[in-house]
């Protein structure tokens, strides 16, 4: 059934066909349409789990984690100040090895006060353990939310579904709204039979292997912490193959998914744009209207941040001659931290890569922006710092680094 | 730990079990007394919540592994702001999956719950999430090493309000705190009085809602007392009127402990360390106080009967 909704009706969507146990989310501009759907389905009994209006995020997060602990399926969404308050009970899900589904609409943290749109939110908890997961699409919120599902609960370990504050969460798109039934057999209801699911912590004996002992997120003996990093580690990093295959059951099903790395016109592209999120719409578009003039452009679209799929994406930008990150963040000191991974993950193959940081605080990635750095990175070398794209208002009276370069 | 004595009259099962070598709280600390009487209250499904403390040093309690000497409950570690709001998560999830039988409490300091957790705890009182809160009041955060919080009376010497200053604040009063969301029920009680503390615990679990129990448990390293003198020093407590044994219902003050002869607050300040500098001005004030609260507390239960 197709409907039009915004990209916090389609959440709200994706969250009443997964039927959740236990949902609690604090509203916060611009999420808070998704709290107050989920209350209007559940009034009208068609969201049948427990709704629970917390005290604050930090309740939320404590909430489900009280829940998931004890091995039911979990819902929560926030924002911006709200995901910083998290922040703890983020780690305490992910170093229990809990499922859980969070959606995060990305906006910045204050000060100074923006309700609008960028990545730096969610991009802030990247060590967290939670998965994450950047939307294109109402659509894609909508399958990715119930996709998260499949895979956190097979995993063991949170995800987090990201999309963009007002570009995704307030326009309206036309979107596909599954067949409940179908749902029902992609994710069955969870009920994991073991009655502490997540894992065990044990003051004595830290070499037996009996699970499910007395206590989770426990107190660890210091010499073992290494040891439990490296396990949640381990466990991560399984869950790109659980994605692609959850992905690909989906497609099966659905008739759609998503790619952890999507390449978009890349096969003989010379210059690459790198993006992800919402502005990625529009730089497909750039992309198209540079192939009409001949250009050699392509795209590849981040989905998944956590895991980084390193490998896919060196595998889809090894051989291209510019590569062009632009990104909706700042590490402040540094540059932008897709543009930073991204450098990571690219090491030793030939190539130039620029990181523009753009579209801060709700700023518009113009088809205009993205093609001004297209130009920039065809005619001049590869810079460390940050270039900042669509800065127009940098005070006359800066004195920053000459050699900083600022597109208006 | 022996216990030899009392331990048929109470309920008979055991479900913390101290590993070789003893457990990890202070000689002289009341917290493993509590946490026993409510584990032989509530019995083998109930859960208990921990936020960082002294309460969570108590983890080891609960199962080792070594031995065979018996099945524990379960638990979970939880931040330490939100104790009361996972215990509350843990309660909707145990009823999803058909489990309704099994009590959750979030077992927790007075740092937990007068301070960090405050928002958590009001939260879950309002909403009347059928739980039970227990807060062991030792006035201070004795586990990171006797540092103020808002449950240390004036004028007690901690690590962060020294000597001269000392702590120049009232203490909180989280049991009026509790009577104004109108809670189920909320009860005071101390290690020093076990047949009213199990009375208590079993009131709060034939109870539905919110349960608040609200323990005394004297900290020798923090309060400066032998560690001889626990119990004494909690009866006291009661006995100078320190620290009301007193209950709420829906709301309501009822069962004031009257003790038969009433003894000055200078009996119980002399045997503490942290009061050792009070002059005879200070234990003055402190009487004033004391005085103060007790006839408010009276007239509140005055109010009730009427």
């Amino acid at each position: 059934m197709k409907k039009v909704c915004t990209g916090n009706e389609a959440a709200a969507y994706a969250v009443l066909l997964s039927q959740p146990d236990v949902i609690c989310a604090y509203p916060i501009t611009p999420q808070s349409r998704i709290p107050e759907m989920l209350a209007e389905f559940n009034a009208k009994g068609l969201l049948k789990g427990k709704l629970v209006n917390t005290e604050s995020e930090m309740g939320a997060i404590s909430y489900i984690l009280g829940a998931s602990a004890a091995g039911v399926r979990v819902f929560t969404a926030t924002s911006s100040q709200g995901l910083a308050w998290m922040h703890e009970g983020l780690h305490y899900i992910s170093g229990s090895h809990l499922p859980a589904v969070m959606v995060n609409v990305n906006r910045p943290l204050a000060a100074p006060w923006n309700l609008t749109c960028d990545q730096s939110d969610s991009l802030a908890q990247r060590d967290t353990g939670w998965m994450q997961y950047y939307c294109e699409s109402n659509q894609e919120v909508l399958d990715t939310v119930i996709q998260a599902y499949k895979v956190s609960e097979s995993i063991g370990l949170p995800s987090m579904v990201c999309m963009d504050g007002v570009y995704l969460s307030y326009v309206s798109e036309s979107v596909d709204i599954p067949d409940q039934n179908k749902v029902d057999r992609y994710i069955p209801p969870y009920r994991p039979s073991f009655r502490i699911p997540g894992r065990s912590f044990k003051l004595y004996e830290r070499d037996s292997p009996e699970a499910g002992g007395y206590k989770i997120g426990g107190w660890d003996p210091l010499i073992s912490l290494m040891r439990e990093k490296y396990e949640l580690h381990k466990l991560e990093s399984r869950c790109l193959d659980a994605f692609t295959g959850a992905n690909e059951e989906y497609r099966q099903l659905f008739g759609r998914g998503y790619l952890p790395v999507e390449e978009f016109r890349c096969s003989d592209a010379e210059l690459v744009l790198v993006m992800a999120g919402s502005s990625v719409g529009t730089g497909k578009y750039v992309v198209n209207a540079l192939r009409e003039r001949g250009r050699k452009v392509g795209l590849v679209k981040l989905k998944m941040f956590r895991p980084f799929p390193g490998e896919l994406i060196k595998r889809a930008l090894s051989g291209k001659t510019r590569i062009v990150v632009i990104e909706r963040d700042i590490s402040p000191g540094q540059c932008g931290i897709f543009f930073q991974e991204l450098k990571w993950a690219l090491q030793g193959v030939p190539g130039k890569i620029y990181g523009f940081v753009s579209g801060l605080g709700g700023a518009d990635i113009t088809p205009a922006l993205i093609e001004k750095a297209v130009t920039f990175a065809a005619n001049n070398e590869p810079q460390d710092n940050a270039i900042w794209l669509g800065l127009n208002k940098a005070g006359p009276d800066d004195d920053y680094d000459r050699n900083t370069i600022k597109i208006s | 730990m022996t216990m030899t004595g009392i331990q048929s009259k109470y309920p008979e099962g055991e479900y913390i079990f101290p590993p070789p070598g003893g457990h990890m709280a202070c000689p002289g600390c009341p917290l493993p007394v509590a946490l026993r009487y409510i584990l032989k209250v509530l019995g083998r499904k109930a859960v208990v919540v921990n936020p960082p403390g002294c309460t969570a040093l108590l983890t080891g309690l609960l199962r080792n592994p070594a031995d065979n000497r018996g099945e524990s409950v379960q638990g979970l570690s939880v931040p330490f702001g939100s104790s009361a709001t996972c215990a509350a998560g843990l309660k909707a999830a145990l009823n999803a999956r058909g489990e309704t039988d099994r009590q959750v409490v979030a077992f927790t300091g007075d740092g937990a719950t007068f301070d960090i957790g405050l928002q958590s705890l009001s939260a879950c009182a309002e909403r009347n999430e059928d739980i039970i809160y227990v807060c062991c009041d030792n006035e201070g955060y004795q586990n990171t090493g006797n540092q103020r919080s808002s449950a240390t009376p004036a004028g007690a010497v901690t690590s962060t309000t020294p000597f001269p200053v000392t702590k120049l604040e009232r203490k909180k009063d989280i049991m009026l705190m509790m009577a104004a969301h109108m809670v189920p029920y909320a009860a005071s009680s101390t290690v020093a009085y076990p047949d009213d503390m199990i009375r208590k615990i079993q009131e709060a679990r034939d109870t539905a809602g919110f349960r608040f129990l609200y323990f005394l448990t004297p900290c020798v390293t923090g309060w400066q007392f032998p560690s001889h003198l626990t119990v004494k020093v909690a009866r006291l407590a009661v006995q100078t009127r320190v620290f009301p044994l007193f209950e709420i219902r829906n709301g309501s003050i009822t069962g004031i402990k009257d003790e038969a002869e009433v003894l000055p607050v200078e009996n119980y300040v002399r045997l503490q360390g942290r009061f050792k500098h009070f002059t005879r001005q200070d234990i003055e004030k402190m009487q004033t106080s004391v005085d103060q609260k007790w006839s408010y507390l009276k007239h509140l239960e005055a109010y009730t009967k009427r």
